[in-house]
């Protein structure tokens, strides 16, 4: 695996602390979906993002506010990274009028178009196209906006990724091709599901690639960078490849994990590849923050998220009237 | 199917001159890509071939290649970046060329398009035009001739439209492209070349308003797209047998005139509904349910369905013509609804 060497001038004492500040808000936030489940205070399921915060933060960052992206089932970090609001993201959750979606999304559906989120989604793959097609947008309107599509490995098994790929690279579409490999496609290793390398595939169409370590933002901020302004240049798509790592299981309800993988790995990844601790050390190593200035963004978020649920807890239900309302526009 | 032109006339707008469906399709295309910016087509061979049907020719040339775009053989693709452009402000008109490959965009259809207005609490919208064809009888087996508009018409949140005459084609096209919802817009392609009046000048024609194709007043035939045609001459044929059949035409399904049809199966008491989709299960079933709901009381014969037959379009002629509804079937239908035989 290639990492990208980071150009200094890239990431200042700002960024830094922003990219960690967005990192750990998006731990908080998962770790309290985690308990939120477990409290039987959640409908249906969530599939956290714990683990992979670095990827999230590392792209969002190189964007703008008006670019696109689309997310997939395991969006919550997308959609935060991105600049979604902890309190309007619970309530979804937690299926409240105050939700992205008026609680018609729910976990795996939150959208947020004024940050230029165009929706998480829950078919694997499923977002390739709108992500495609949004940057296919922005190039006729002749705007400078660029789109993000996010996906896990297991989406390299859908066909429909390939097909749009092929029409970004013949059209030279203003869209990144991010793909998350957390190694496991639900419960299954992708080694068992995926034959060939994986960034052969966007070479077959001819779209630049780079293989990042996902656990460093760092890696992942500068090649997404690269990426981006070379859509915003109007040069064409990029593929990037960051090999990432989920802490949790497939959903909130995947305890058992041993059939597929092991504790030691699960132990392994968090003890030596955690992205906020890498970040971290590399923070205070450049001098940026202090230990304590540290923590205190760890507090910071811990209250703002703690307090951001708990005024979801005690949000109103969409009136049940509703159900009817937004089928069709207009 | 067979089509005489000759007894589908908009009554309002006779005199005008005579276009096929197909260049109604075309002028619809070239009016509304003429009108906003942000309309473009997309599809395979749409650009310089026109589509093996010839309906989209002529506009490449008059708009270019980056708003008339060939694509790869990708339907799944070509719908996803459809939506994906139409949730960004453009309003594309994806032409997939037949019907069956309804089956290769079904997620970016019904899991996509249809959903995102509602799953987003009304944030997000997809003004998505998706042309395709439905209708047998064109010797194309079974993968080419199916008519599938109920697999949509099944799915909330996408509206379906089935014109079967030139100047409703025009209308109903022209109103697609401005819907602010995903619109799946079916076109038999035994019909392109049928003739009809069309007005030189600008108009549309709302969703949801069914269409009297001929008023009658002892049996009510529903007749949808192509199926038009076979109900007007199931009318020739029973009139030459003194029964005056009423023929109604949905024109879309999605939304769905209720009130026209009840009306109209209130009047004569008997319904028949003629569809080219196969019988069970299809837009028959619900066009009839519909009726026998609003209008049981008023009816003096069950609801009767004349669909194709639920077997795979066969290839051999002899075949083939048994599995759609004729003039004969629905007259014969008709007549055994009032008691004769």
């Amino acid at each position: 695996m290639a990492t990208a060497a980071v150009p200094a001038p890239l990431i200042g004492a700002e960024l830094a602390l922003r990219m960690y500040e967005q990192m750990q808000r998006i731990r908080a936030f998962e770790e309290r979906v985690d308990q939120l489940y477990r409290s039987a205070k959640m409908p249906g399921l969530a599939h956290l993002y714990v683990g992979q915060e670095a990827v999230a933060v590392g792209v969002c960052e190189a964007l703008r506010r008006d670019d696109f992206i689309t997310s997939t089932h395991r969006g919550h970090g997308h959609c935060l990274a991105k600049g979604a609001a902890v309190e309007r993201m619970f309530c979804e959750l937690l299926g409240k009028e105050e939700g992205y979606c008026r609680g018609k999304g729910g976990s795996m559906h939150i959208a947020d178009h004024e940050n230029g989120n165009l929706g998480a989604n829950a078919i694997v793959g499923g977002s390739t196209g709108i992500a495609t097609g949004a940057a296919f947008s922005a190039k006729a309107r002749g705007s400078d906006q660029i789109a993000a599509c996010f996906f896990g490995e297991g989406a390299l098994g859908q066909g429909v990724l390939y097909e749009v790929m092929n029409m970004a690279a013949l059209w030279t579409l203003p869209v990144v091709y991010v793909c998350e490999n957390n190694s496991y496609n639900e419960y299954t290793h992708y080694r068992e599901t995926t034959a060939g390398g994986l960034t052969e595939r966007a070479a077959a169409f001819g779209i630049p690639q780079e293989a990042v370590d996902g656990q460093d933002v760092l890696a992942v901020y500068a090649a997404a960078t690269r990426a981006v302004e070379r859509a915003r240049r109007r040069e064409g798509p990029s593929f990037l490849l960051c090999e990432t790592y989920r802490y949790h299981g497939h959903h909130v309800g995947d305890v058992d994990r041993a059939y597929y993988r092991s504790k030691e790995e699960e132990e392994q990844w968090k003890a030596e590849r955690d992205p906020l601790q890498i970040l971290r050390a590399w923070i205070l190593e450049k001098g940026f923050a202090d230990e304590e200035v540290l923590e205190q963004t760890a507090e910071r978020v811990e209250t703002e998220v703690a307090a951001a649920a708990e005024h979801a807890l005690a949000a109103p239900f969409p009136d049940p009237s509703e159900v009817g309302e937004h089928v069709y526009a207009g | 199917m067979s089509t005489p032109a000759e007894v589908a006339v908009p009554k309002e707008h006779e005199g005008t001159r005579e276009i096929s469906l197909a260049q109604a399709v075309n002028e619809a295309l070239a009016e509304e890509l003429r009108r906003d910016p942000a309309v473009f087509l997309i599809g395979e061979d749409v650009a310089e071939a026109g589509t093996p049907f010839k309906v989209t020719s002529g506009l490449v040339e008059e708009f270019g290649p980056e708003r008339v775009l060939d694509s790869p053989i990708s339907e799944a693709g070509i719908t996803g970046i459809g939506l994906g452009a139409a949730m960004t402000g453009m309003r594309p008109v994806v032409d997939i060329m037949f019907g069956d490959f309804l089956t290769l965009v079904m997620d970016q259809l019904a899991n996509q398009a249809a959903k995102v207005h509602y799953m987003s609490g009304g944030r997000l919208q997809a003004p998505l035009t998706l042309r395709t064809t439905l209708g047998a009888t064109r010797r194309s087996a079974a993968q080419h001739s199916q008519s599938l508009h109920a697999w949509v018409a099944h799915v909330p949140g996408l509206k379906v439209a089935l014109p079967s005459t030139p100047y409703d084609a025009k209308g109903l096209l022209k109103t697609a492209i401005r819907d602010d919802n995903p619109v799946v817009f079916f076109e038999d392609k035994m019909m392109f070349a049928v003739k009809g009046p069309v007005p030189d000048g600008e108009y549309t024609i709302p969703f949801g308003v069914a269409d009297v194709k001929r008023e009658g007043e002892d049996v009510t035939i529903v007749a949808t797209s192509s199926m038009v045609y076979v109900g007007l001459e199931a009318a020739e044929l029973l009139a030459d047998e003194g029964v005056s059949a009423e023929v109604v035409d949905p024109r879309t399904l999605v939304p769905l005139d209720r009130e026209t049809l009840v009306a109209s199966a209130k009047k004569t008491g008997r319904v028949v509904v003629v569809d080219e989709g196969h019988t069970s299960y299809g837009a028959s079933a619900e066009l009839a349910a519909a009726i026998a709901e609003d209008a049981f009381y008023w009816l003096d014969a069950p609801v009767r369905r004349a669909a194709a037959m639920d077997v795979p379009v066969p290839f051999s002629p002899v075949l083939e013509d048994q599995t759609v509804p004729t003039p004969e079937s629905v007259a014969a239908l008709s007549k055994s609804l009032l008691g004769k035989a």
